[in-house]
């Protein structure tokens, strides 16, 4: 049950991240999700046996990491989640596809192989560059982009309105299960006696929320959209930036810039 | 269930966006067709809620293992299917962004596979045809109604994860980052999502059976039925009924989930049912999906040698490209160690400056 305080501090740190201010966390949110989508589909559309091409895509997420100042070691422990089902789609590979590409010495290195670890760094570059790209921009300020690019504002409102609520629900879940936790010791998970009651009664309780807050909200002149104050207009270096990474993913997608490099060095 | 980017490529995954994007746009309309400003932040309570309530642990009886919640049932009986579709959005959404579970490019794919047919498919053909059909046992008695959840969440949550899954499998083998054959894939995946699709539908009874108890008319489609409490002796046939139809229509899908059942496929089976049940015992999010495919691997790892015969060795031509290829990624990999170091240099002179 851990998992529920652990989830709710996973929230506050990443809060905490987004209130920094260094270059990248000033840029256009329009201009940070539209560069890490374009990064993502380079780096998928990679086909499974380039490996060497690939490698050159580490260096977007580990200089946007340096430059924003965000620590490396939060990322990676998000990694836990996504690597699993990645690794476990990946691990046939070596098995099934044995046709060998190259050799290392004595050492035969199958398609299989090569195509495993294209895999899983295709797996962590993505989510590099997204954990990036939420550690680096305010939830707020990424929906105003998300509403200027006509997602509905419905999409736009829930999104804000359930962001703000998952921490107070985790909260409140945190408790109730750290109370269940003391009066049942020794036992792993909810009894089936309770499965119901527990969420039904964080359920009806959060429906009285629910109202309470729609009240508050007209109170305060809600008609069924935000308004977002704070948000920066696009700039001219918003545009560098993006028109830049664009056509760095371009090149790197199109050249295999580690074999040319590598090329200047061995014969 | 949740898709990591790498698991797609770009074209799947577009066609998923906008198979999505689709449903998203009905959904939006109809919401505001709808004209009713509270549902907004009801949708963002119950979704918060939902969010919370995957995260807590069900003890299923009988096992060490545990369960987890069946969003998309449980949110289009108390939202409706469009609500309900876009709460699940935001869910995967924020999972997505803040959690790491699933990936940006994969978004539409989850959103897909997991609210798509968790709230129209389940809401349309399940939920609200059992809950408004006449059943030869049922009155509008309360027992009625509660016998009418139990089986619109156990039947929903279970054909959805089957569907869902499916499409894991068809996405993933459409994009081609697989090598595992399409029916061995799905002969791991279906058996693995229909026990976890019941027990996620027991959950979600539950949790409803507890609403309609407290406050029927939060229900969608489920009037409090004016009948006197009702007797429990029933409910517990019916649930026995239930879970005895369940198992064993559960064996006889297994079983057709195979097409040729050999040595192999057996061997799959069995291993993936055991990572099943050590996985969940683990209660991490990767639902066993992940510990059955890597058992179906450890197995015919076991049949197999790993290097293949050194006389295939073709050691001639593609080397000279590949050593370059090794080369030129040695040095991006020095490069973005240099990148680290520096970042750190300046940090650390920034902290002693400040």
């Amino acid at each position: 049950m851990d998992r529920l305080s652990r989830a709710r501090s996973g929230l506050r740190e990443m809060d905490a991240l987004a209130a920094g201010g260094s270059p990248i966390h000033r840029l256009h949110p329009l201009s940070k999700l539209l560069v890490t989508v374009l990064y993502i589909v380079t780096v998928t559309s990679f086909p499974k046996y380039e490996l060497s091409g690939l490698t050159v895509m580490v260096l977007y997420p580990v200089l946007l990491l340096q430059i924003s100042q965000i620590p490396v070691s939060h990322c990676f422990y998000r990694l836990r989640f996504v690597l699993p089902l990645v690794c476990a789609v990946g691990l046939a590979n070596p098995f099934l596809d044995r046709a060998v590409l190259l050799t290392l010495g004595r050492i035969p290195v199958t398609g299989g192989v090569v195509s495993m670890v294209t895999l899983m760094m295709k797996g962590t570059f993505s989510l590099l560059a997204s954990f990036v790209l939420i550690a680096a921009t305010p939830i707020d300020q990424l929906c105003a982009a998300l509403r200027s690019i006509h997602v509905p504002g419905i999409l736009a409102t829930l999104l804000l309105l359930t962001y703000r609520y998952i921490g107070l629900m985790l909260g409140e879940a945190a408790a109730m299960a750290q109370a269940y936790q003391l009066r049942a010791p020794n036992q792993r998970g909810l009894h089936i006696s309770a499965w119901g009651s527990f969420l039904g009664q964080l359920l009806l309780r959060s429906m009285d929320r629910a109202e309470e807050l729609y009240g508050s909200m007209l109170l305060r002149g809600f008609h069924g959209e935000f308004f977002y104050v704070d948000v920066p207009r696009l700039k001219a270096a918003d545009l560098v930036y993006t028109a830049a990474c664009a056509a760095a993913f371009f090149c790197a997608r199109r050249f295999n810039i580690p074999s040319l490099l590598g090329s200047l060095f061995v014969r | 269930m949740h898709m990591a980017d790498a698991l797609l490529s770009p074209p799947v995954a577009a066609a998923m966006y906008a198979a999505s994007a689709a449903a998203a746009v009905v959904s939006v309309r109809a919401v505001k067709k709808d004209e009713n400003p509270a549902k907004l932040p009801t949708m963002a309570v119950t979704s918060a809620l939902v969010f919370a309530g995957q995260m807590i642990n069900y003890t299923i009886p009988g096992t060490g293992s545990s369960g987890h919640l069946c969003g998309g049932m449980l949110l289009s009986a108390l939202l409706g299917p469009q609500a309900g579709f876009l709460s699940m959005v935001v869910i995967l959404t924020i999972q997505c962004l803040f959690f790491a579970d699933g990936g940006l490019l994969a978004l539409g794919a989850n959103c897909w596979n997991m609210a798509f047919y968790g709230c129209f498919v389940g809401y349309y053909l399940l939920w609200r045809p059992i809950m408004r059909g006449k059943f030869p046992m049922a009155g509008a008695t309360r027992s009625a109604q509660r016998v009418k959840i139990i089986l619109a969440s156990l039947l929903g949550c279970a054909i959805t994860l089957q569907l869902g899954a499916f499409s894991v499998v068809l996405e993933t083998s459409l994009s081609g980052v697989t090598e595992l054959p399409f029916a061995v894939f799905a002969g791991i995946m279906q058996p693995i999502h229909l026990a976890i699709g019941l027990i996620e539908g027991g959950i979600t009874a539950a949790v409803l059976l507890f609403v309609h108890q407290a406050r029927p008319e939060l229900l969608m489609d489920a009037d409090a039925g004016g009948g006197s409490a009702g007797n429990r002796r029933s409910l517990k046939t019916a649930l026995a009924v239930l879970a005895v139809t369940a198992a064993v229509a559960g064996g006889g899908l297994s079983l057709l989930a195979s097409p040729n059942p050999d040595g192999l496929e057996w061997s799959l089976f069995g291993n993936a049912e055991a990572g099943y049940s050590e996985n969940l015992g683990l209660d991490e999010e990767d639902y066993g999906v992940s510990s059955g495919a890597a058992d179906a691997a450890a197995s015919i790892q076991e049949k197999t040698a790993f290097l293949p015969d050194y006389s295939f060795a073709d050691s001639d031509s593609p080397v000279g490209t590949s050593i370059s290829g090794l080369a030129g990624s040695a040095l991006v990999a020095a490069a973005a160690v240099l990148v680290c170091i520096a970042g750190g240099f300046f940090r650390r002179k920034k902290a002693a400056h400040g």
